[in-house]
């Protein structure tokens, strides 16, 4: 499974209030909330998002609330994956947990610039920057991990898994 | 591969003979608890299994205690939601009204958590198990549906810091002092995802109860998780309360860790976080003259039998200040009743404090003792976000059962070991 898009480059500590700002939590409809997607950090955003994109950031990113409401708006903007020098952890979770996949990658992160032409392949967590030619690995989800993000996300997974 | 403890028990939930940080794996749980507020969602997701059955209807725990007793008609129908799945499904360990308490209290107390077991629960305090030598850890809704369909739950291997104390507290000092400074120490942000281990002779001067307390607020510092390694104190009080066979790990003496921060204990003082991070800690001589409304005693941070023992002891043949109003609040029936037994009820009353039925109630800012606009509170609970107990311009103080109980007489912040309390 692979993922290819522009970056969208954001710094430390981006929290789940500029993700999706509390003001749009009375829906919790996907569409809507991707309606508001980083609204509050980068205006552009929303505008300006292709089905495949990439975001890159720096460290703790979708720190704050546990809101799951966060993920949701991002995967539902299009976003194919977040690579971050970390992340909080329940953003981590919930992101596995929804079907988004999320890489660890400081080195890429490092030398991934906004617009960079990017492309992740999770079954060996090879992250391209196609725009400059530089290689990055991140470690690589296990198999079920990959078979989860597959699948569309955990209750999805289980429920398939289940059935076997 | 050397582990530390938390790896070595997740490579054993999960059938492997060694992790290693960073790694995802699946891993099978002993208890998936839910409250009143997570559940309901969590139920919703679990309905897409479309089972008949839970996993193990002896390994889920549901515990009405955040909004309960139902505050008002939305926390009944949550509550009412949550009850009705018990009964349908059949789960053993629902604790009604009248059996409940706070949720983090309550399990240990009902033995159903024990050394080596592996505890999801959709509340970020459920890393308090980790006094007992258990990897437990907070998570959300969607994680505590499938947990309770499968029994499983998957985990990336965290790192870990580990705390080596020393030496013995001082008079008046306890397990929230030693949190508390910890945090004021590495910040909120200090062991992000990473297993806060302790470890070292200290340990043997920290009782249970100071460990719960430790370990509850390993989650204010980022952590996964919070541990105490299994020794005789632990064992004593598994015997007392467990039902369970305790399983025990030990960090392989070589294991590799992030950091080891050293702690002697004897050098803490009563630490206060000032508004409104938990790492914002102040030491007596950093205070000032702080006037407060309201003292809160309780919490599944301090609300346990020492804790109240503890506030009695400043409390007894003193008056609570007329310009406070000070709650306690036990944490679960058990230690309601043995409170009242041992006459601590009579020091409260007579001090002019308050007792309520337990709850979680002003922690979470839900019921039962809401700050006014401009009013400030000095409390045992573990959250002093901006308005956390009530309305946005309220201050908490988030502080041990001592200086809350000395701060209550005083009417102001207060050092217990201020020479006349
Ligand atoms: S007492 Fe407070 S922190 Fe503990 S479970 Fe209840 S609301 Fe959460």
């Amino acid at each position: 499974m692979k993922a290819k898009g522009k970056a969208y480059k954001y710094g430390n500590n981006v929290d789940t209030d500029v993700i999706i700002p509390a003001r749009y939590l009375n829906s919790s409809v996907a569409s809507e909330l991707a309606q508001h997607c980083m609204e509050d950090i980068d205006d552009t955003f929303t505008k300006t998002v292709e089905k495949g994109d990439i975001i890159v950031a720096d460290k703790n990113f979708g720190c704050g609330s546990s809101r799951e409401h966060a993920p949701i708006a991002i995967k539902e903007s299009g976003i194919s994956c977040v690579i971050a020098k970390t992340f909080a952890r329940i953003f981590y979770r919930n992101s596995i947990n929804i079907g988004l996949p999320i890489l660890e990658c400081p080195d890429a992160c490092d030398n991934i610039e906004k617009g960079d032409e990017v492309e992740v392949d999770f079954e060996t967590g090879k992250i391209t920057n196609l725009t400059k030619n530089i290689e990055f690995q991140a470690e690589p989800f296990p198999q079920f991990m990959q078979s989860l993000i597959e699948a569309g996300g955990l209750v999805a997974y289980m429920v398939k898994k289940g059935d076997k | 591969m050397k582990m530390t403890m938390s790896q070595k028990l997740l490579a054993s939930k999960a059938g492997l003979d060694s992790v290693k940080p960073g790694q995802l794996i699946m891993a099978n749980v002993d208890l998936v608890l839910g409250n009143d507020i997570t559940s309901p969602v969590a139920i919703a997701e679990f309905a897409k299994f479309g089972r008949k059955e839970v996993f193990d209807k002896e390994k889920i725990a549901l515990v009405p205690d955040h909004f309960a007793p139902n505050k008002d008609i939305k926390a009944a129908e949550q509550c009412k939601c949550m009850r009705n799945f018990a009964h349908d499904y059949n789960i053993t360990n629902y604790f009604e009204v009248g059996k409940m308490g706070i949720e983090h209290a309550l399990l240990p107390e009902q033995g159903l958590v024990t050394a080596g077991d592996l505890v999801i629960g959709a509340d970020s305090h459920t890393c308090t198990y980790g006094a007992l030598g258990a990897f437990s850890t907070g998570v959300g809704s969607t994680d505590m549906a499938c947990g309770m369909a499968t029994g499983k739950a998957w985990f990336k291997v965290p790192t870990a810091v580990r705390f080596n104390l020393t030496g013995k507290f001082n008079e008046n000092i306890g397990g929230k002092d030693l949190i508390l400074h910890i945090i004021g120490m590495i910040g909120v942000d200090g062991v992000l995802y990473q297993s806060m281990e302790f470890t070292g002779p200290g340990i043997q001067n920290l009782t249970i109860d100071d460990r719960f307390t430790v370990a509850n607020m390993a989650i204010e510092a980022g952590a996964k998780n919070g541990i105490f390694p299994v020794d005789d104190i632990t064992l004593d009080y598994l015997k007392a309360h467990g039902k369970k066979v305790p399983q025990i790990f030990e960090a392989d003496e070589d294991a590799v860790y992030e950091k080891v921060i050293e702690i002697d204990l004897s050098t803490i003082k009563s630490t206060v976080s000032f508004p409104s991070l938990p790492d914002n800690t102040k030491t007596p001589e950093q205070w000032g003259l702080v006037k407060i409304d309201q003292v809160v005693i309780g919490s599944c941070t301090n609300g346990r039998l020492s804790d109240l023992r503890k506030a009695a002891k400043i409390l007894k043949g003193k008056t609570i200040n007329s310009n406070v109003r000070c709650i306690i609040l036990p944490a679960t029936q058990q230690i309601w009743k043995e409170a009242m037994n041992e006459g601590l009820f009579e020091i409260f009353i007579d001090a002019g404090a308050i007792v309520s039925t337990p709850t979680c109630g002003p922690c979470l800012g839900g019921h039962m003792g809401i700050l006014a606009e401009g009013e400030r509170a000095v409390s045992t609970t573990n959250r002093n976000f901006v308005g956390r107990m009530g309305h946005v311009k309220s201050e908490v103080y988030l502080a041990g059962p001592e200086v809350a109980a000395a701060s209550a007489v005083k009417g102001y912040l207060a050092d217990p070991n201020e020479g006349d309390n």
